[in-house]
């Protein structure tokens, strides 16, 4: 009995491991060997016909960054525009299924992600036929003189802030959703009893309650925004270049595998280091404190 | 807070005005197509520093009633009043009441003080005045010391009293609770009842509670209404819902009720004489507006502590059934008998063991049971 009762627990202190075990031997070959590779070729120098060696070659970063630093502010720039723009009309949608949806919560969060079923570069492709100078939808506007003829809206940098903004909606609707959804309606009735208007039930009460929710939305959505090529590829022309666009060409055009590592590892440091501050600045804990007064 | 009754309403002198009151209320919902009546037809005054109960099962009515007092629910039908004020349509941020929640809704993100303060400062009380008052309510609730705390960190009984804090801070014209220590184990349920009343008295506010539990109703209200199907069955203080419950319903769910099924024999004044079975009379007194007719069925009720037991016939004067006890169940203090009468109905004694060691009958035995009159009462066949 007291045998089988410690061989048991003898079993039960690696079960934690073995069920990590899977994971972490992926993590271990997709993620963290890449990385090392990825390390050390940003450290390399040379070109595709000779062969690269490793020189620790550090001017890679500072050239990189030198040289392209114009990119990397619009990546950021169109990273904070789109990620504001996702809260904006993601709020409130969110915010309607999770307190009006009522039976129906699932079909219409259904109905929000469905576009979403399509190829994200079709999506963009799409976007791109419907905002084209004579599409469907400034065609005829300009055709009336309602816009003047030399107006467009692609190739611009406001069609790459809204296809991003389009691309990445989900990401911002659903942990806010889910945050909204957590919310107990009661908590909204006893701010009301308790003399609050609409409005200061929603300022003091549901606002701060879907704080972490945002918080998780921004991360999901700034993140990948601004280390997004494809929009701009697509919707943004040569003038618009953001610094996704410059890494896949230096890799996968110039074969400049050394500079398109190094400028990869500054942008994940320059995102690291924004995330790390936002969570500074906006410790959940501190938000919430505050939104109490 | 040596302040006990609130002083009655100056505005009108003769007649002290009702805290609360509801004329002809009800309440309909649209589910699925279909109209349900939650609330069908209810008139109640509810007098100023009361302690008022609506007690009933769950779907009865009872919490759609108070929400409509809350001003979370607008009524389909009806006016509610508070201390005179028709407040009918007016939302729930501009009534004077506050509310205790079932699950007490406590802000997780704010402090025990935060939460206190809540109602004060959307009122745009001065900041000096807002931390005095919600330092004395802390201590009436004995919370002294917690202001800092998250409700997480409290425990259930705690997080109970700062929702109590959090709505009487206000001095609210009424307090509603909607079954406040429905979560609460059984020992704390029963001290924070005792710590309730403490409270409605050291501050003089009308209380509006809503309960399932009978024992919580009984120990606390000054009056109770007793609600089923959308309807109050009986309104009374906890001694006249008990004593003389006045239908089937009430007196099947106050307590244990007995009820004997007999037939109207003859009736004089506000007597009635029944009989039951082959054993022959009982003369009981009837509830008021009770006038049924000779020759009809009707049912007698008699609380399981009023009866005796015995072997020999009672005394004249006293109500008397023959019997068959069925089971004896020894409780410690007391003992219940399980008889069926000779009619055929099944009544449960409770018996005090005050003196005897041993139980009066066994099962098997053939007994009388007897009570005075005056506490059977005659209620009509059943509804």
């Amino acid at each position: 009995m007291a045998g089988g009762l410690g061989r048991a627990r003898g079993r039960g202190r690696f079960t934690p491991y073995l069920l990590v075990l899977p994971s972490g031997l992926w993590l271990l070959a997709f993620f963290a060997i890449p990385m090392v590779l990825m390390v050390s070729l940003s450290l390399q120098t040379g070109n595709l016909v000779d062969g690269f060696r490793q020189t620790f070659h550090w001017q890679n970063y500072t050239d990189g960054l030198s040289t392209y630093g114009d990119k990397f502010g619009r990546s950021l720039w169109y990273g904070l525009l789109a990620t504001v723009a996702c809260i904006v009309l993601a709020y409130p949608a969110a915010y309607w299924i999770a307190f009006r949806g009522g039976r129906h919560k699932s079909t219409y969060l259904f109905m929000l992600l469905l576009p979403y079923f399509v190829s994200f570069v079709l999506r963009t492709v799409s976007w791109k036929l419907v905002l084209t100078d004579n599409g469907p939808v400034l065609g005829p506007l300009r055709n009336h003189g309602v816009l003047p003829s030399g107006f467009h809206v692609l190739d611009t940098g406001f069609a790459v802030v809204s296809g991003l903004t389009y691309n990445f909606l989900p990401f911002m609707v659903l942990p806010i959703y889910v945050a909204l959804e957590r919310i107990d309606p009661r908590l909204v009735e006893a701010a009301h009893d308790l003399y609050a208007s609409r409005v200061q039930a929603f300022a003091r009460v549901v606002l701060p309650l879907s704080l972490p929710g945002v918080f998780a939305g921004v991360i999901m959505t700034f993140v990948p925004v601004s280390a997004d090529y494809v929009n701009a590829e697509v919707l943004g022309g040569p003038r618009n270049t953001m610094i996704g666009n410059v890494i896949q060409s230096e890799y996968f055009d110039n074969s400049a595998y050394p500079v398109a590592s190094a400028l990869s590892f500054v942008l994940m440091a320059i995102l690291l280091l924004g995330i790390f501050a936002y969570a500074r600045a906006l410790g959940t804990q501190d938000v919430l404190e505050a939104a109490g007064r | 807070m040596t302040e006990t009754q609130p002083a009655p309403a100056r505005d009108d002198p003769g007649r002290a005005v009702p805290a609360i009151e509801l004329t002809g209320v009800r309440k309909a919902y649209d589910a699925f197509g279909e109209t349900v009546a939650a609330v069908r037809g209810v008139d109640l005054d509810i007098a100023q520093g009361e302690f008022f109960s609506l007690l009933g099962p769950s779907g009865c009515g009872k919490t759609t009633t108070m929400r409509m007092i809350a001003g979370f629910e607008e009524p389909t039908a009806g006016r509610v009043r508070l201390h005179g004020r028709d407040v009918t349509g007016v939302p729930a941020n501009r009534r004077d009441v506050n509310m205790v929640f079932q699950s007490y809704a406590l802000f997780p993100h704010m402090s025990v003080f935060d939460n206190v303060a809540f109602g004060l400062r959307r009122r745009g009380v001065p900041k000096d005045e807002i931390k005095e008052r919600v330092g004395a309510m802390l201590d009436i609730v004995d919370l002294g010391g917690r202001e800092r705390r998250r409700p997480a960190a409290l425990s259930g009984g705690q997080q109970q009293r700062v929702a109590l804090a959090r709505a009487l801070v206000n001095r609210p014209r009424a307090l509603l609770l909607d079954e406040p220590l429905g979560a609460l184990d059984l020992k704390l349920r029963q001290a924070m009842q005792v710590e309730l009343k403490r409270i409605q008295r050291e501050v003089g506010i009308t209380f509006v509670y809503v309960t399932h539990d009978q024992g919580e109703a009984l120990t606390m209200s000054d009056r109770i209404a007793v609600m089923n199907e959308g309807l109050i069955e009986q309104l009374g203080s906890p001694r006249e819902i008990y004593e003389h419950p006045a239908t089937r319903f009430v007196a099947g769910f106050i307590g244990t009720s007995n009820l004997l099924g007999g037939e109207v024999g003859e009736l004089a004044g506000d007597r009635a004489v029944i009989s039951f079975g082959p054993d022959g009379r009982i003369e009981v007194p009837l509830r008021d507006g009770t006038r049924p007719a000779a020759g009809e069925r009707l049912e007698l009720t008699v609380r399981p502590e009023k009866i005796c037991i015995g072997p020999d016939k009672p005394a004249d004067g006293l109500c008397g059934v023959r019997g068959t006890v069925t089971e004896v169940v020894y409780l410690g203090t007391s003992t219940n008998y399980n008889v069926t009468t000779s009619a055929g109905d099944d009544v449960v004694v409770f018996l005090q063991n005050a003196t005897s060691a041993e139980d009066i009958a066994v099962r098997g035995d053939s007994v009388w049971l007897s009570w005075e009159p005056r506490h059977s009462y005659a209620i009509g066949a059943a509804r």
